[in-house]
């Protein structure tokens, strides 16, 4: 594939809003999860709640996309200078020559949530203020991000579960390398909603305790909420998307293959779109969700691919399984990684599953990997790999 | 800037529309169209199981998915895929949200898992055993023009086809008053990035900011183009059922359109 600069990125989540705030915790393998406040969910278990989201304003303009997940997006696009930096490259390229493609899984259900509650006693009808275009729709945050950004380039959302906002890097690169755009703001959003709290619990995948992934007591998921970005440009300054792979399992609709086949083949494509061998890869930063299942043949994957020296971590227990903006925001922590020179541990892991095959850091160490990988898995076995790279 | 890729095979399925084949005549204007009851969509390819796991709109999904790779013998094991939606899927939405209103909040696994924007792709990839990349997009009412780009630039990229099924079912109340989609649609597409044996046209993509979009002058099809997001690509299809080349202007976003020049080949 045509190798892209990530010339801008940032996000927010329970660790903090923009990159120093998440890399101050991710340095000292701080969690950033607490016992479930949400609403009313009486739910015995940890969430990574954003603070403040609730006190967010949309401006006028935006008014009518007001939902969680959008406000979500509106922090996530004012850190570290990403919006001077869009408006910069919009100078350059023109509005109509950037694309936004985002990730999202449940985008603004909660609104959907509210109203369900609010439906009229006698007709059943929904409350006259639910807008669904604006909150609920799954197109909902992509039209949001291009409106709040003023781009009018091609758009669209990728949902694929929890590998959402990982193959929008590979969605905006075949856009950009068929011309059809100079640049792309990529990312994803999701957000705390009763849907996938009451959703995993039926699954019996919620942790009772803060997650802890590759942990040889793990129990489940902690559910995070949050917002990234990515600015993508042909040159300019910065770490380079060196390849993008996707596959599919073919196994079963919301467990992993048991020796993670579709995920060996994401890694392998990502390094084949890249032409790299697999020793080039310096981290990986695991898919890692701390439930039976996904961590050890996730690990398997990644020994079959890596053998078992390359240095891995999981960084869930730090800001929880955000979904559908999983795979932005892991992508941003190894992008972090690779710049800062810094591999985060693996927050809330006391003592490896015996039955780990990849080498997971515990604690975090120093390191200058010249490439790193972000795995991203989603429900309907969707598998997404991504590779940056130093220039 | 524009792209090529060449059509290999369709499907669909809407009232009145049982089929590509039995759909020609009435596309190319040769014969009135008559909405109808809508055929039950055949999920033959999944196995009982999920089969009775899955509920309409992925039903639609795969059958319209099966229709288009059945004249090309194009292996669906080894195909990559694009799935496009506006909605998803209203029935499983409404359940889960009108089960979360009440007091046990006993949300169905199994309805959970079916909640994902990509279910349809899900159920494919296993009926199907392939492990190829498949993507599940949305655009709103623009999501066939989105997934059409979609496909063709992956085709390219990729040098290999990729099925593009773009499908959507009307929701049921409440929601059915706040998401203006009244009519089932179903639409695959088998989009290949050179010309083959079972190549019967060709098309070229390219934005454009202005433009009205092409319409139906039937009112039936007018109503299936403008009831449902995948109904938008039906004009593509009216012009490959006429044989006759044609300059479509598709639906997509606020201030963008994606024209598509269809050039069909004589005998498909």
């Amino acid at each position: 594939m045509t190798p892209l600069i990530v010339t801008r990125y940032t996000g927010v989540n329970c660790l903090g809003r923009g990159l120093e705030a998440w890399w101050r915790a991710l340095r000292a393998r701080r969690s950033g999860l607490a016992a479930c406040d949400f609403e009313d969910a009486a739910l015995d278990t940890f969430i990574g709640r954003v603070a403040g989201v609730e006190d967010v304003t949309l401006p006028g303009p935006l008014a009518a996309f007001d939902c969680r997940n959008n406000r979500l997006a509106w922090l996530g696009l004012a850190q570290d200078g990403f919006l001077r930096a869009v408006l910069a490259t919009r100078e350059r390229y023109g509005a109509d020559r950037i694309a936004v493609i985002m990730g999202t899984s449940t985008s603004g259900v909660l609104s959907t949530e509210r109203a369900y509650q609010r439906r009229d006693p006698a007709s059943g009808a929904l409350p006259a203020d639910f807008r669904f275009a604006e909150t609920q729709s799954t197109y909902s945050l992509a039209a949001f991000v291009r409106a709040a950004l003023g781009l009018a380039g091609p758009a669209h959302v990728v949902s694929t579960a929890c590998s959402s906002s990982a193959k929008v890097f590979a969605s905006a690169a075949r856009l950009i390398g068929a011309g059809f755009a100079d640049a792309a703001v990529v990312g994803g959003a999701d957000s705390l909603c009763l849907t996938t709290l009451y959703g995993f619990r039926s699954l019996e995948l919620l942790s009772a305790a803060p997650c802890r992934p590759y942990d040889a007591g793990r129990n489940g998921i902690s559910i995070g909420e949050g917002a990234g970005f990515a600015l993508l440009e042909r040159e300019g300054p910065g770490p380079v998307l060196a390849g993008v792979g996707e596959s599919c399992d073919a196994y079963h609709m919301s467990t992993p293959h048991p020796e993670g086949l579709g995920a060996r083949l994401a890694m392998e494509r990502a390094l084949a779109a890249g032409g790299l061998a697999p020793d080039a890869i310096g981290y990986v930063n695991l898919h890692g969700t701390a439930t039976r299942t996904n961590d050890v043949a996730e690990g398997r994957a990644v020994r079959d691919v890596f053998g078992p020296r390359t240095p891995c971590s999981a960084t869930k227990g730090a800001h929880g399984h955000l979904l559908g903006a999983a795979g932005v925001t892991e992508a941003i922590v190894a992008l972090a990684a690779l710049e800062r020179g810094f591999l985060p541990g693996t927050a809330n892991t006391r003592a490896l599953d015996v039955e780990t095959a990849c080498r997971v850091l515990i604690e975090g160490e120093a390191a200058a990997p010249r490439y790193v990988l972000s795995n991203s898995f989603g429900f309907g076995g969707n598998n997404c790999s991504v590779i940056f790279g130093r220039q | 800037m524009t792209i090529k890729a060449y059509i290999d095979g369709v499907g669909l399925l809407a009232p009145g529309l049982p089929g590509w084949r039995a759909a020609r005549p009435v596309l190319a204007g040769d014969a009135g169209y008559e909405p109808g009851e809508m055929l039950r969509p055949s999920a033959d390819i999944l196995p009982p199981a999920e089969r009775r796991r899955c509920g309409d709109l992925v039903k639609l999904a795969l059958h319209v998915g099966t229709e288009a790779l059945a004249p090309s013998g194009a292996r669906a094991a080894e195909l990559a895929t694009v799935f496009t939606c506006a909605t998803g899927s209203g029935e499983v939405l409404h359940q889960i949200c009108e089960t979360l209103a009440g007091t046990e909040r006993d949300v169905s696994p199994t309805r959970f898992h079916n909640s994902v924007h990509n279910a349809a792709a899900g159920y494919w990839s296993i009926a199907t055993g392939a492990r190829a990349p498949s993507t599940s997009l949305c655009a709103d009412q623009g999501s066939f023009a989105a997934g059409l780009l979609e496909a063709a630039v992956q085709a390219a990229a990729e040098r290999s086809p990729v099925l593009l099924v773009a499908y959507d079912v009307p929701p049921p109340p409440p929601l059915s008053a706040v998401i203006p989609c009244t009519v089932q649609c179903g639409l695959g597409l088998l989009v290949a990035p050179a010309r083959g044996a079972a190549s019967f046209g060709e098309i070229e993509l390219d934005l454009a900011r202005e433009g009205v979009d092409t319409a139906f002058a039937d009112p039936g099809l007018e109503r299936l183009r403008t009831g449902n997001a995948a109904g938008r690509g039906l004009p593509l299809l009216a012009a490959f059922a006429a044989g006759r080349s044609a300059r479509l202007t598709l639906e997509w976003l606020p201030s963008l359109r994606l024209a598509v020049t269809a050039t069909p080949y004589g005998g498909a």
